[in-house]
C-alpha cells in the first residue's frame, strides 16, 4: 500500500535471565504508519513464525496506555520519542521509512531480563506490599460528605494515582532509580484522609523496601518526569524525601 | 541499626547529607569569595590581608574551620558512595542512550565535575592552606596569602588550572544549587521561581568572581 513503510529492526534477544543476550536485525516491509508499535511487533512475530523462528517476547496487556504492561527502550527512551505516551499509544507515524528502530528492555539491576524485552517487575509489588495500601475494615462505604476532601488534594492525589508502574521512570533515570513511581505511589495516600492512618511507617517501609530492591539513587535530573507516560511530576519526589525524612526524625518507631 | 544510622545510610538520607553538606558548602563560598575579592581593591593586599587575618586567627573562625572539613569529607565520601551505588544499579548499560532528549549534560555529569573539583581542591589546598596553616602550627606565624598569590598566578598553566576549575564549579553549582532544594523537599510552587533564580544567579557570580582573581593578577591589574 502507498505511504507504507520499511524500516530495519534491532531488537534485544534473550532466552531467559540465566544466558546473556544478543541484539537480532530484522527487515520489516509494508509497515502501516497507522500501526502502533506493538501491531509493528505482531507483524515482525508472525514473519519470525513463518519462517520458523521464535518470536519475540514482550509484555503488552491493555494496549490502551492504561495498564502498565508495555515497556520497551525505544531508539535510547522509555517507550520511545513522543511525550507522555506508553509504547502500546506509540504509532509507527511517529517514525520515518527506511529508519532503523533499536529495541532494548529497561535495563536495571531491580528489573532482571526474564526473556526478550520482558523484565521481572516484581521489585514494584514488593515496594508496594511494603505499605503502599491502607488498612480498612470492610462495611458499608460511608457518607461522602463525612471525609471532607479539598479539591487541590483530590487533584493532586490524582495526579499520583495515575502511575500505572511502568518502571520508565526507572529506565529513564542515569541512577535507575524508582524514586518517582515509589514517591507517585507514596503521595497519592499521604494526600487523602484515608491514608494518614499509617502515612509514617508507609514512608519509611516503602523507601527501606525500595532500598533493598537494588534501585538507584535519585539525583534530580528530572529524566525519570520528562520520559514518564502519565507525567508524574518532579513535586512527588519532594513530598516523599518529607514524608520519610519527616516519619524517621519524629516517629516513635525506633 | 539504630534509626539515625538506618534513615542516614538510607536513599533518601545520603541524598539529605549531599543537600546539607552541598548548601553549607555553599556559604563558604559565599565567605570565600568575598573575602578573596578584597584583592580588587589594588590596594597591595592591606584590606585582603586584615581580612584573611581574621579569618585565619579568630578561634569561633578557627573552630567553624574544622566543620567545613568535616563538610567537604562528608560531601565527597557521600557522593562517591552515591556514585558507586548508582553505578551498581544498572549492571548492563543500553546500546542506544538518548539522554539528552530528556536531561541536562551537567545534571547527569555531578560525580565527574566534583571529582573534577575536588582534583581542584587537592592542587588549590596546596598552594595556600595547607603551607599556611602547617606554618602557623609551627611557628605561629601567618604566611603572606597575597605575595604567594602574586608569585604563585605568574604561571599561565596554573592561571589555567584554576579558571578549568572555576568552569567545573559553575556547572556543578548550576545543578546542585536547586538540587539540594529538591532533595530537603522543599518544592513549592511559591519558592521554586526563586530557588531557580538564586541558584542560577549563584552559580554565574561566584565562579566568575574567582576566575577573575587569577587571570587578574596573571594580566598584572592587580599589583
Amino acid at each position: 500500500m502507498e505511504g507504507n513503510m520499511s524500516l530495519s529492526l534491532k531488537v534485544w534477544r534473550q532466552s531467559n535471565k540465566d544466558t546473556a543476550g544478543g541484539f537480532e536485525n530484522y527487515k520489516l516491509d509494508h509497515v502501516s504508519p497507522d500501526m502502533s508499535f506493538l501491531e509493528m511487533f505482531d507483524v515482525l512475530n508472525e514473519q519470525l513464525i513463518e519462517e520458523g523462528k521464535e518470536p519475540v517476547a514482550f509484555d503488552h496487556d491493555c494496549r490502551e496506555g492504561i495498564c502498565g504492561a508495555c515497556s520497551m527502550y525505544i531508539n535510547g527512551r522509555p517507550h520511545g520519542p513522543l511525550r507522555g505516551v506508553t509504547t502500546c499509544q506509540l504509532h509507527m507515524r511517529s517514525f520515518n521509512d527506511g529508519d532503523t528502530i533499536v529495541v532494548e528492555p529497561w535495563r536495571a539491576k531491580a528489573f532482571p531480563v526474564i526473556k526478550d524485552l520482558v523484565v521481572d517487575r516484581d521489585s514494584f509489588d514488593r515496594v508496594i506490599s511494603a505499605g503502599g495500601f491502607i488498612s480498612v475494615n470492610t462495611g458499608n462505604a460511608q457518607d461522602a460528605n463525612s471525609l471532607p476532601i479539598p479539591k487541590e488534594a483530590a487533584d493532586e492525589a490524582f495526579s499520583a494515582a495515575a502511575c500505572i508502574a511502568c518502571g520508565a521512570c526507572v529506565a529513564a533515570c542515569k541512577n535507575a532509580s524508582a524514586m518517582l513511581f515509589v514517591s507517585a505511589k507514596i503521595s497519592q495516600l499521604a494526600l487523602l484522609p484515608q491514608g494518614q492512618a499509617e502515612r509514617s511507617i508507609r514512608a519509611e517501609k516503602m523507601v527501606a523496601q525500595m532500598d533493598a530492591e537494588g534501585f538507584g539513587n535519585c539525583t534530580n535530573t528530572g529524566a525519570c518526569s520528562a520520559e514518564c507516560p502519565k507525567e508524574i511530576g518532579q513535586i512527588n519526589i519532594a513530598r516523599m524525601n518529607r514524608e520519610y525524612l519527616g516519619a524517621k526524625f519524629s516517629s516513635s518507631a525506633v | 541499626m539504630s534509626w539515625f544510622s538506618q534513615t542516614i545510610s538510607s536513599s533518601i538520607g545520603k541524598k539529605l547529607l549531599m543537600a546539607l553538606t552541598g548548601l553549607f558548602l555553599i556559604s563558604f563560598l559565599v565567605i570565600h569569595a568575598t573575602i578573596n575579592a578584597m584583592i580588587f581593591y589594588n590596594d597591595g593586599g592591606e584590606t585582603f590581608t586584615h581580612w584573611g587575618h581574621f579569618m585565619g586567627t579568630n578561634p569561633i573562625i578557627r573552630t567553624l574551620e574544622i566543620g567545613l572539613v568535616a563538610g567537604f569529607l562528608i560531601h565527597i565520601a557521600d557522593g562517591l558512595i552515591l556514585w558507586k551505588n548508582n553505578r551498581e544499579a544498572r549492571p548492563i548499560s543500553y546500546e542506544v542512550n538518548n539522554r539528552s532528549a530528556n536531561s541536562t549534560w551537567y545534571s547527569r555529569s555531578m560525580g565527574l565535575l566534583g571529582t573534577l573539583l575536588l582534583i581542584f581542591l587537592v592542587i588549590h589546598t596546596a598552594h595556600f592552606w595547607i603551607p599556611n596553616r602547617t606554618n602557623q602550627f609551627q611557628t605561629g606565624e601567618e604566611l603572606n596569602l597575597y605575595q604567594m598569590m602574586l608569585d604563585i598566578f605568574q604561571n599561565i598553566w596554573v592561571v589555567l588550572i584554576y579558571i578549568a576549575g572555576c568552569i567545573s564549579l559553575f556547572w556543578h553549582l548550576l545543578h546542585g544549587f536547586k538540587s539540594a532544594f529538591q532533595s530537603l523537599g522543599l518544592h513549592h510552587v511559591k519558592y521554586n521561581g526563586i530557588i531557580s533564580f538564586v541558584g542560577t544567579a549563584f552559580s554565574f557570580i561566584i565562579p566568575i568572581l574567582f576566575a577573575l582573581m587569577p587571570l587578574s593578577i596573571y594580566l598584572g591589574w592587580i599589583q
